[in-house]
């Protein structure tokens, strides 16, 4: 094992698989002698060169769509947006033509990529620098959306990502860039589609994703405290969804919480909520409740920002009124 | 309106006069694209064909030239306007015609439809239906191209209109910076949508005036010309293989019809509508040929097997069957399906 910060875990990740096949290009703004904005392809330039990693001008759409252009003709490209909130001026091509591209062809034609992204709150950007957008990309067929929690998953997931024969959407949560954890060395890959139990309880199940994930599992040890045995379930994978175990979990502890940073209308949790109401009805002893952000731009002031995201104490609090109902 | 033709060719030598099998079958596949097009409106207004169906009739000799200079690796993007496209790379027409009818036997198994017609087996990479959209996507496969050192050149066709789009100008320029093999085609049939081109740019040329500010050459030529086209495109595709980048060629042509079949275009005035008619690429190049020696029943007899062509891909389309239900929740993925959940 190896200590790696998130950020550090994604340049591995793409190392690993830049290393094993050489179709692995990387392209985006600021990714190449610099090493990104946020610092997540440090090292991949001077390592493999000029004819893998590419410079782009700002502009998304070139961006995509020469990933796109490239997964059909045999590469197989990592492409940076470097927020995701940019993804709205490039959206055409992740919508329109990447995720349709195999469908409207009959098979004719595959698009291997990833599209990797600085997604998320907590760095005081503003509404168009901070949004978590994964619903959105839940909501398209024909895309995989990833967003690890953990600096080993980051390395898993991404490599798996990369090597998977589909488009993948993969959100880096951008407040946990400095966050750091224990990340197998030597070749490591998570399988796409699979939740992880990352804490056990018998209460109840808080559902959560990305850099709620920390914070569900904080709240489940105040929660504990309390009295309330919270189960904690990283989803890390929106599409493919692991229903099996998270509806599982859900009817294990009858009791359910989603942690979503998303706004709360169409979030990934409500898919959550109506798959549990559809298929695990019987087992519940009461309601799916929704911790969300609120349905708000995101505001800049670190007070407001950190009123919009749900905070370990809004967790707690909302677990333990529920449960005392 | 008119538009001058301001010829311009990069300083390669002039491609070698073309021999008389490769007019004939420039001849051939414009007679093809005209008589296969023709049937479509036909078939659309018997209601055997649904939805939307885009004809490039007229503008036959973009295709042709463009397409017949192609080597058969190499890769090309149409629009929405793109059947001629797909016969230029020598797509079956029959299963094309399936694909129109919606049927399972189409090449895309229903799945497709006018819109997106494409034959990745023969290069032919996708129509597109949203504008502009596929100019970054051919900077793509010329991207790989450059990558993998493969000498494919990637052609891409759009219409005036794109060029008023931001996909247009990130595409041209990310091509002029990364020096891709790729060659962009305004076919500039003087509308966008029911809309004249020139009441919506402040140019003349909707191409070829914005070509340095990517540093390219302003490059127009006659695309109701199939051997000016051709030459072009063996010019263009020269320059591209050779490591010298990205052109942006305007070919100036008319569109005999409405934007789709749903429109009469009534807002062309009649005399500019008569004048192109007299330049209809097929009919001078015919004149063309008779002129340099070819004999009427010679060209008469192309005319049959197209006829003949054309008669077949219907046959086959209606025969076939309606898709099954169950295939429309195929092919999401890369498995073959579309589950999202275990």
């Amino acid at each position: 094992m190896a200590q790696l910060t998130y950020r550090e875990a994604v340049a591995a990740g793409i190392a690993q698989e830049m290393e094993r096949d050489p179709t692995v290009v990387l392209l985006g703004e600021d990714v190449g002698p610099q090493g990104g904005v946020f610092k997540t392809t440090v090292g991949l330039f001077s390592r493999f060169g000029a004819d893998r990693v590419w410079d782009t001008p700002i502009s998304e759409q070139a961006i995509l769509g020469s990933a796109m252009g490239a997964a059909m003709t045999g590469l197989r490209p990592v492409a940076e947006i470097m927020f995701s909130d940019f993804l709205a001026v490039c959206w055409d091509v992740v919508t329109n033509q990447i995720a349709k591209m195999r469908y409207m062809t009959d098979g004719q034609v595959t698009v291997p990529l990833v599209i990797k992204t600085g997604n998320g709150g907590g760095l005081r950007f503003g509404a168009q620098h901070s949004q978590a957008l994964e619903n959105w990309a839940m909501a398209v067929p024909g895309l995989k959306v990833v967003a690890p929690a953990t600096p080993a998953d980051v390395k898993g997931l991404m490599a798996a990502a990369i090597r998977d024969p589909d488009p993948v959407l993969f959100f880096e949560a951008k407040s946990l860039y400095g966050t750091s954890g224990d990340v197998p060395e030597g070749e490591h890959v998570e399988p796409l589609g699979v939740a992880k139990v990352v804490r056990a309880g018998s209460s109840c199940t808080l559902v959560a994703l990305g850099p709620m994930v920390p914070r569900a599992v904080e709240a489940a040890e105040q929660l504990a405290a309390r009295g309330i045995d919270a189960q904690v379930i990283d989803v890390r994978s929106l599409v493919p969804l692991d229903t099996r175990t998270i509806l599982g979990a859900i009817s294990q502890t009858s009791r359910a919480f989603t942690v979503e940073e998303n706004p709360r209308l169409c979030g990934w949790g409500a898919e959550i909520a109506s798959l549990a109401g559809e298929e695990c009805f019987y087992d519940l002893d009461g309601p799916v409740v929704r911790i969300t952000s609120p349905h708000v731009p995101v505001p800049s002031a670190d007070t407001l920002e950190d009123t919009v995201r749900p905070s370990v104490d809004r967790i707690v609090e909302t677990v333990a009124r529920e449960m005392a109902r | 309106m008119s538009l001058s033709v301001a010829r311009w060719s990069p300083e390669t030598s002039e491609p070698a006069p073309l021999e008389r099998p490769a007019q004939l079958a420039l001849y051939g596949l414009m007679v093809s694209m005209r008589l296969f097009e023709k049937r479509v409106f036909d078939l659309y207004l018997e209601n055997l064909g649904k939805g939307p169906a885009h004809l490039a009739l007229g503008q036959e000799a973009i295709a042709a030239g463009f397409g017949h200079a192609l080597r058969a690796d190499d890769y090309s993007f149409a629009t929405y306007r793109g059947h001629a496209h797909l016969l230029a790379r020598g797509a079956d027409q029959g299963t094309m015609m399936g694909e129109l009818l919606g049927r399972a036997n189409g090449i895309l198994h229903g799945k497709g439809g006018s819109m997106h017609l494409a034959d990745a087996s023969r290069g032919m990479m996708g129509s597109n239906a949203i504008v502009g959209a596929h100019l970054p996507i051919a900077c793509g496969t010329a991207w790989s191209s450059k990558i993998r050192k493969s000498g494919q050149v990637t052609v891409c066709f759009f219409g005036d209109g794109t060029t008023n789009i931001g996909a247009f100008h990130e595409a041209l320029n990310l091509a002029a910076v990364w020096k891709l093999p790729v060659v962009f085609v305004c076919e500039n049939n003087l509308y966008m949508e029911y809309t004249p081109i020139a009441s919506v740019i402040a140019v003349n040329h909707p191409a070829a005036d914005r070509a340095a500010s990517y540093g390219l050459a302003p490059w127009t030529i006659d695309g109701n010309d199939v051997e000016a086209c051709h030459s072009a495109a063996t010019a263009a595709y020269e320059r591209a293989r050779s490591g010298e980048g990205p052109s942006l060629i305007e070919a100036l042509t008319y569109r005999h019809g409405g934007h789709s079949r749903a429109d009469p275009a009534t807002y062309r005035p009649k005399a500019e509508v008569e004048e192109w008619l007299k330049r209809d690429p097929i009919d001078r190049y015919k004149a063309a040929l008779l002129a340099a020696g070819s004999a009427e029943a010679e060209l008469d007899d192309i005319v049959a097997l197209a006829r003949a062509e054309v008669d077949r891909a219907t046959e086959f389309a209606k025969a076939g069957a309606r898709p099954d239900p169950d295939q429309a929740e195929t092919n999401v993925f890369a498995d073959g399906g579309a589950a999202w959940r275990n």
